[in-house]
């Protein structure tokens, strides 16, 4: 996604080493997305629901 | 002692002989109170080793915070994936185990320039007016 526009940055965060962002959003298990650090996206999605729910920040 | 054992080498190796372009791993750390660093150090390096495509720039967070805060970055170890352009990949943390894999696909991504994802997908990222920041937590195994 961050590939295909320049409005996007992608961090993917090593959970176990940075226990302060792991409570600071609240993750319980993992893959779990925070996109503009407040719309959650839990578990692994299929590609369009991902980039549809990220994009327009609303669960399908 | 390495840390990939020379049967991963080889399919690394593999995995990034048709990187088309170089990438650059940009990654900061610090000589102190961080435990990881040394390791992502040691996997990075053997990972240069296995493409002529690929180099590591190291800098110290602390001596170089302003260059760190260009990346987006206040965190070691913390790498960010640089290929013809900085495309805002980032990875947090020490790439080991499945954030190893994470990490080969980001440079192929990178290198490439194409995210491989469908023309829909593309669509709705091609109208994207305002900045979106992705945070994906996720563990070694």
């Amino acid at each position: 996604m961050a590939v295909e526009s320049g409005k996007v940055t992608s961090f993917i965060v090593e959970a176990s080493e940075y226990p302060d962002l792991v409570r600071q959003y609240r993750v319980s298990g993992v893959p779990k997305t925070m996109v503009n650090e407040t719309v959650e996206i839990l578990g692994a999605r299929p590609e369009e629901d991902f980039v549809r729910t990220a994009v327009g920040g609303v669960v399908p | 002692m390495p840390i990939l054992s020379p049967s991963d080498a080889d399919r690394v190796r593999a995995m990034l002989a048709d990187l088309p372009n170089p990438v650059r791993l940009v990654f900061f750390t610090q000589t102190l109170n961080c435990e990881t660093c040394e390791p992502t150090k040691q996997i990075l390096g053997e990972l240069a080793e296995l493409s002529s495509q690929i180099t590591v720039q190291e800098h110290n967070l602390l001596l170089e915070g302003d260059l760190a805060a260009s990346f987006g970055i206040d965190r070691v170890p913390s790498i960010a994936v640089v290929g013809a352009q900085d495309y805002g990949i980032r990875f947090l943390g020490i790439p080991s185990g499945y954030e190893f894999m994470s990490l080969l696909d980001a440079i192929q991504v990178a290198s490439a320039g194409d995210s491989g994802l469908t023309e829909a997908s593309r669509a709705m990222l091609a109208g994207l007016e305002s900045p979106l920041s992705l945070q994906v937590f996720v563990t070694p195994t």
